[in-house]
């Protein structure tokens, strides 16, 4: 045993002597580019105004203090539009997703030619877009308001609880499918006995994770004139009304610490 | 009363799973299907529920040919099979009677069972079946808080409230350890002979087989080798089915430890082949 082990020693490294080297060069290149965007991004800056950032900061800061707590007899309409967009605007997206996803899973199409790339395209677009530039679109089609709000997060959501709706359809038990299917089950039997069981835990999760979602979402909505609180957030920011912007911002931190709270207890009570 | 005729199954990968069976099975028959993995056994089942579509041959039941039937028509003649599966494929997140009453599938209506509103005929079909199967206290369990043969249970409960002709068993007792499947194999027999089922039960538990069928089809790459009784499946039968291997091994070993051991009886005991299997 001594023997083997003085005689020769095996060397080990992790990487030979040219791996090193390229390890290092690219190292080197990394640190350039850094230095290089650096001196791009210093000549765009005003820097006067990034040193006088602080004491700006603290300015406003100090005007937000304290919140103007009588507007927020003004905010509890908004407020309450704004969960109203986000919950049934998630309502809508789940009546129009679970169709698209049944079309989109691979196992329950009805075509894989035709159909299924379809639905992908609906999805894929619906998912591209933004809430943000949904309402902008929206507000001058239908018009400011409530139900512009709605429509833009309905649209919004259908591709992301499609898309994940139906990647849980695809990951699904297929023996038990077969089995109902073998004891003479219909078509919409077997979805509704071997199908649905499977997917109603992923079902619940993605849809109360999409309303928590919107809660957010929503709150914005109102800069573009979708309606909800994010109306008053514009306005007062515009007016430079810093105590009922501070107002607001508890106010939707409140909405959505409660979405939180909420969909916690709806995933742990259905999983 | 089910009659395949040179079944063929060719699957698009290219292999041959089926390569000319021709197999009758009589009412009330309980016939073990054994041979290597591979052998074709899950196939020719799926092929006779129509799991799968056979590339050719006939296969009929009551008269009727299943390889040509249609939607509504195979969902009726699928009624008359029932099938019991190693994994037990119960719907895991439903509750067990759910499970046993979905057996009821192909003749209740859509909103009906959508609804859970089964006919009460049903409902007491399925309590008696549970009683039967030992699991009456388990009625509103969910399938995924039971037991490995609780669950084969459940999966029988299933495939016999469908009042079937015919009962298709893949694999019962893979899954399972010895004791409960010798249970769930007397369990499957024993219901066959009280309701008069024929049954085709996939195994390779050469042992179990040969101790509750009362006749053996052995199959290998596709092709029946071996059609008779239990009692005559000797180690050239067996080497036959599986290939090439020493089937008297363990008695060779044993009967050279204990020198004054007479040689043994020629065929193979059920004992020698479970330590075999």
């Amino acid at each position: 045993m001594a023997e083997t082990l003085s005689s020769t020693p095996k060397v080990w490294q992790l990487r030979n002597r040219n791996q090193q080297l390229l390890s290092w060069f690219i190292w080197l290149l990394g640190t350039a580019l850094f230095v290089y965007c650096w001196q791009i991004v210093s000549e765009s800056t005003t820097w006067f105004f990034v040193w006088d950032a602080p004491r700006i900061a603290a300015d406003i800061g100090g005007r937000m203090i304290p919140p103007r707590w009588s507007y927020i007899n003004e905010l509890w309409e908004p407020l309450w539009d704004t969960l109203n967009i986000a919950t049934i605007g998630t309502m809508m997206a789940i009546v129009m997703a679970i169709p698209i996803a049944f079309l989109a899973a691979k196992n329950t199409t009805p075509s894989t030619k035709f159909v299924r790339p379809l639905a992908l395209l609906v999805i894929v677009s619906s998912r591209s877009i933004n809430s943000l530039i949904w309402s902008l679109l929206l507000v001058s089609i239908i018009g400011p308001g409530v139900v512009a709000g709605i429509v833009a997060i309905s649209l919004r959501s259908i591709g992301f609880i499609a898309k994940l709706l139906y990647e849980a359809i695809e990951e699904i038990d297929k023996n038990q499918v077969e089995a109902i299917s073998a004891t003479g089950a219909s078509g919409l039997q077997t979805l509704v006995f071997g199908i649905v069981p499977q997917i109603l835990p992923a079902f619940a999760g993605i849809t109360v994770f999409r309303w928590d979602i919107n809660i957010r979402e929503s709150t914005v909505l109102g800069l573009v004139g979708a309606g909800g609180i994010g109306l008053q957030l514009n306005a007062s920011l515009n007016v430079l009304a810093w105590p009922q912007v501070t107002l607001i911002l508890i106010l939707i931190l409140m909405a959505v610490i409660f979405s939180e709270w909420i969909s916690a207890k709806v995933r742990h009570a259905i999983i | 009363m089910l009659e395949i005729k040179q079944l063929v199954k060719k699957y698009k990968t290219g292999d041959v799973a089926l390569n000319g069976v021709d197999l009758k099975v009589e009412k009330g028959q309980v016939m073990a299907l054994i041979g290597p993995s591979g052998a074709g056994k899950s196939t020719l089942i799926r092929c006779v529920n129509r799991l799968e579509t056979p590339t050719s041959g006939e296969i009929w039941l009551n008269g009727e040919n299943i390889v040509k039937l249609r939607s509504g028509k195979l969902r009726k003649a699928r009624r008359n099979m029932g099938m019991i599966f190693q994994e037990y494929a119960l719907v895991e997140r439903l509750t067990v009677m759910e499970n046993v009453l979905s057996g009821r599938l192909g003749y209740v209506g859509f909103w009906r069972s959508y609804l859970r509103k089964f006919p009460q005929a049903d409902v007491q079909a399925a309590f008696r079946l549970l009683e039967k199967v030992g699991l009456e206290k388990m009625v509103n369990k969910r399938a995924d808080e039971l037991s490995g043969g609780q669950r084969q249970r459940v999966g029988i409960a299933r495939a016999l409230i469908q009042n079937p002709d015919i009962l298709l068993v893949d694999e019962p007792t893979a899954s399972l350890d010895p004791k409960t499947s010798r249970q769930i194999m007397r369990l499957i027999t024993e219901l066959c002979e009280e309701q008069q089922l024929a049954a085709i039960i996939n195994i390779h538990d050469v042992a179990l087989a040969q101790m509750f069928a009362e006749r053996i089809v052995g199959l290998r790459e596709g092709k029946i080798v071996y059609d008779g009784s239990p009692d005559d499946l000797k180690p050239d039968v067996l080497t036959e089915i599986y290939g090439e291997e020493d089937w008297t091994a363990v008695r060779k070993r044993k009967a050279k430890k204990s020198t004054d051991s007479e040689v043994e009886d020629e065929s193979v005991s059920a004992e020698h082949m479970a330590e075999m299997m």
